[in-house]
């Protein structure tokens, strides 16, 4: 085990060569360019030895992603932002045909107004598409998660693509220590990909091809059921990882400070490793508040939240926005409580368009629920007309 | 068949995968034998594979797979082929 000090962006490099993917094909964006010139940069050193497709736009790198995958190998992109809206069709394809292709993306603003700066409204766009999500908070987390991933996604209990996404800059441009383990570990750990079915000349098959109403309804079923064996899974493989490598970043979600806690805090991503910081400086005050971090958005963790909601009152941050609802995480989280708890949740909208959210902001959020003064659903620290 | 894991559309190749295609057929594509020069221009470009190959070198058409697409009649050099309405029946 050796120890690289890099941005989250060459970290998932990194992780993504030493899984031993046959083809990566991807497209540059602001900010997830670095993590592809990683790549690229190991076709050089000849760490890489698959093959790397340079395409024209993220929707053919999807495409090529996803003709390669069917075609039996391990196929890993990469992309943010506009480029996932681009890729929006073939994600709903490369799910549908249960193509186990792994995909970071690094969470950026969508526009206009042009920005590059973080917010998760784009990962949460294509929230339906069938994509398992991971929401990372750490460089570590995200040399972690690329592996399991790959682990997650092509078991044959699951065989649905993953979306690891990390925030932009935050993240993927900042520079952390990383264990990095050695490449017959991770061997080890994940074997070759065996695919059940593939495209082959000499015995030749269509995918996707006409299926009629009733038919149609299984696979949506079957994928659904994929889904909730991934509820099952993700925590076994984490298990597995932390027993071979000593790390753990959690299952669906990451408990910190739960126990005795009357008031949880809700959110992803680099605001929930901020988070652990405030819950810190809160507890010290005496105030009885733990963090929640959801690793996972789909599959979600209704019943993990469920247990958190008959215990305590619930905090939300959401660096997202359904437009015409209310924060997505937030939404969710009281629909998973349901008929089973009316425990009270408060929302909040933050960080929006890559504003930051520090530790002192969430300690404030959290002060104004716990003293009574936080309204149902409210922006933190809005900066507009007052309208 | 082989069973999978999990739910998705694949499909084998067979004949009639689709049922009997002829049946979409709106102009049916009429061979007149006294003119065909066996060129097979119609053979080589069917795209259904339904223009059947003889033995010496005439042609058939296999009137329960051809959709009545038209490209056999476009492509024959001497008229041999046309297409005709497919008459209504009583």
């Amino acid at each position: 085990m050796t120890v690289m000090i890099d941005t989250g962006n060459y970290i998932a490099a990194k992780a993504a060569v030493m899984a031993r993917p046959d083809v990566v094909a991807a497209y540059p964006i602001t900010p997830q360019t670095t993590l592809v010139e990683g790549i690229a940069n190991y076709v050089k050193t000849g760490e890489f030895k698959g093959d790397y497709i340079c395409v024209e736009s993220e929707h053919s790198a999807m495409s090529a992603c996803i003709g390669a995958s069917a075609a039996g190998v391990r196929t890993f992109t990469g992309t943010s932002s506009h480029g996932l809206l681009l890729m929006h069709e073939m994600l709903h394809w490369a799910a549908l045909a249960r193509l186990p292709i792994v995909m970071c993306n690094i969470n950026r603003v969508v526009g206009p107004g042009w920005n590059i700066w973080t917010d998760e409204n784009d990962p949460i766009s294509q929230r339906d598409t069938g994509w398992i999500q991971f929401y990372c908070s750490s460089n570590q987390e995200i040399f972690d998660t690329v592996i399991q991933s790959f682990k997650l996604a092509e078991n044959e209990k699951v065989l649905l693509p993953v979306m690891i996404n990390y925030n932009a800059f935050i993240l993927s441009h900042t520079s952390m220590p990383v264990y990095i383990p050695e490449q017959r570990e991770v061997d080890d750990f994940l074997q070759k990909y065996k695919p059940q079915w593939k495209l082959d000349v000499n015995n030749p098959i269509t995918f996707g091809n006409i299926i009629l109403p009733a038919d149609y309804e299984k696979i949506r079923k079957d994928m659904q059921n994929s889904q909730e064996n991934a509820k099952k899974l993700i925590p076994e493989i984490a298990k597995e990882w932390k027993k071979k490598f000593g790390r753990y970043h959690g299952d669906l979600i990451e408990e910190y400070k739960c126990d005795g806690a009357d008031h949880i805090l809700l959110a992803m991503g680099a605001i929930g490793s901020e988070s652990k910081v405030s819950i810190n400086n809160l507890r010290k005050e005496g105030l009885k508040i733990g963090l929640a971090r959801v690793r996972t958005f789909r599959p979600f963790p209704n019943e993990e939240i469920l247990k958190l909601g008959k215990q305590a009152d619930l905090i939300v941050i959401d660096r997202n926005i359904s437009i015409g609802s209310e924060g997505a995480l937030f939404s969710e989280v009281k629909a998973s409580l349901y008929g089973k708890s009316d425990t009270k949740v408060h929302g909040f909208i933050a960080g929006l368009g890559g504003k930051d959210v520090t530790y002192n902001d969430i300690e404030t959020i959290c002060r104004k629920v716990v003293e009574g003064k936080a309204k149902d659903c409210e922006w933190y620290g809005f900066e507009g007309s007052g309208k | 068949m082989k069973k999978y894991d999990v739910v998705t559309t694949i499909s084998y190749p067979k004949k009639g995968a689709m049922g009997k295609t002829g049946s979409w057929r709106v102009f049916r594509p009429i061979l007149d034998k006294t003119k065909c020069v066996k060129c097979l221009r119609c053979w080589i470009y069917c795209p259904e594979g339904t223009v059947i190959r003889n033995k010496d070198d005439t042609v058939d058409i296999d009137y329960e797979y051809c959709k009545g697409c038209g490209i056999c009649a476009n492509v024959c050099k001497v008229k041999a082929i046309t297409m005709e309405r497919e008459a209504m029946k009583k």
